[in-house]
């Protein structure tokens, strides 16, 4: 098709692998790109999003989409095979709202849970579980979010089923754990088994020892704020 | 579709409910409009959004849609040959999603400071502020509206904010049509428009609004 696709991203970026991960669902080829962020932005980057200056970006044909959210919705536009958003404009509006939901209250607050300081992390651990509790309640008995197959929210989700799950086991916490959470849990392992969603995660070996690092940065620079 | 199809529980200063009363108006859908008193909420409202218990909700049908970008494109596709707000290609479609998120997450909370805080807080949102209308001025570019010939998503996302830009320069001493006065075209145009105009409340109204909170929360 004469097609050119290029993701700028980052290897560990839960973001960065939704992109990803939506392209290859498309069976998408497409060029990947890894930014140094915590370094030196390449200046290709800087150009394709002079107003966040972050990866994801999505080129395609020259042309840059970004923001996560933004670009699933792009790729599933595009690409029309293989849908993962409903059709139906109230089944895709509570899709929509389940994404919302993951991006504002489940990853921050389970991400602010692994690094807060000692005296705070209970308040925030206990806000975690509920959203844990109302994220669970979504899957209402089905295997995926998306139903038999993986859609946009289990997409997304896997920032919480995946790249949580690794931080938790650093941190020595279980919050998303079997017993707590059977339905959550059990998603998180049909996800990560999906073949191409275990083709395109970031390997934990490499992931623990760079989250482990991230949380102690975190750690350092709230403790001089 | 008859009026009792379609509830909006709401609350007029609201921003994000205007979003949701201009997007109905464009498409023609009538509706019932339910005013909140968000000190004490509705049982329907908190029953049709448990999770966040927050207006606006649209009731469709019976069934509710929360969040007000989510609620304007839900309007948009259940009619989408009536005044489109999305354009229809894909690319275009990012831009005006981007944008939409944008103004969502940086006109709000900056808007907030400009009344509760002062100082130096209030004079580094002020700043921010005005970038962030800069970047939008950009985005419009020489268009009529940042739909291009007609109202479009950004549009709906982004006007509501104008009936707060009085209370805004008021409370932040400083006046945004100075600083971005093809911003402020743009808003006015806009609400030539009934669609617009017969949804967002009158600036002097907010303002009295914002000047009930501040002595509510205790804010100078």
């Amino acid at each position: 098709m004469g097609e050119e696709v290029k993701v700028f991203g980052y290897w560990a970026s839960p973001y960065s692998y939704r992109a990803e991960l939506a392209l290859k669902l498309k069976g998408v080829s497409y060029e990947y790109i890894n930014e140094d962020i915590f370094g030196n932005k390449s200046d290709l980057l800087l150009k394709y999003n002079p107003v966040h200056k972050k990866v994801p970006v999505l080129l395609h044909n020259g042309k840059p989409i970004v923001e996560s959210l933004v670009i699933l919705e792009y790729v599933e536009e595009t690409w029309k095979h293989n849908p993962y958003l409903p059709q139906d404009p109230y089944d895709k509006a509570t899709a929509r709202f389940w994404i919302k939901f993951i991006d504002e209250k489940c990853f921050p607050t389970l991400w602010l849970a692994a690094w807060s300081a000692e005296n705070e992390r209970e308040k925030v651990t206990n806000e975690a579980c509920e959203y844990l509790k109302t994220l669970e309640s979504a899957l209402n008995g089905k295997k995926f979010f998306g139903g038999e197959t993986i859609g946009m929210v289990d997409i997304v989700a896997s920032s919480v089923g995946y790249f949580i799950r690794v931080t938790q086991e650093i941190m020595g916490q279980n919050l998303l754990s079997a017993d707590k959470f059977p339905q959550l849990f059990q998603w998180s392992e049909d996800f990560a088994n999906c073949s191409i969603v275990k083709e395109s995660l970031p390997p934990r070996d490499k992931l623990l020892p760079f989250v482990k690092g991230l949380i102690a940065k975190y750690q350092q620079d709230n403790a001089k704020a | 579709m008859g009026d009792e199809d379609v509830v909006l529980l709401d609350f007029w200063p609201s921003p994000f409910g205007m979003r949701v009363r201009i997007a109905l108006a464009e498409k023609e859908i009538k509706y019932e409009y339910k005013e909140e008193d968000l000190r004490n909420k509705s049982d329907l409202l908190l029953k049709m959004n448990p999770v966040h218990k927050k207006i606006p909700v649209l009731i469709y049908n019976g069934k509710p849609v929360c969040e007000s970008l989510i609620q304007v494109q839900y309007i948009d596709e259940i009619l989408p040959h009536k005044s489109p707000l999305l354009p229809t290609d894909p690319y275009q479609r990012a831009i005006a999603r981007f944008w939409g998120d944008f103004v969502d997450n940086k006109i709000y909370d900056l808007g907030r400071k400009l009344w509760t805080t002062k100082g130096e807080e209030q004079e580094a949102a002020k700043k921010e502020f005005i970038e962030c209308l800069k970047l939008l001025e950009g985005e419009l570019g020489n268009k009529a509206y940042f739909g291009g010939e007609n109202l479009g998503y950004v549009d709906v996302v982004l006007v509501p904010f104008y009936s707060w830009f009085y209370a805004y320069e008021k409370c932040g001493n400083f006046s945004i049509e100075t600083e971005c006065p093809k911003l402020i075209a743009w808003a006015k145009r806009c609400m030539e428009k009934d669609t617009v105009s017969k949804s967002l409340p009158d600036q002097d109204k907010i303002y009295d609004f914002v000047l009930h909170l501040k002595k509510v929360f205790g804010i100078e």
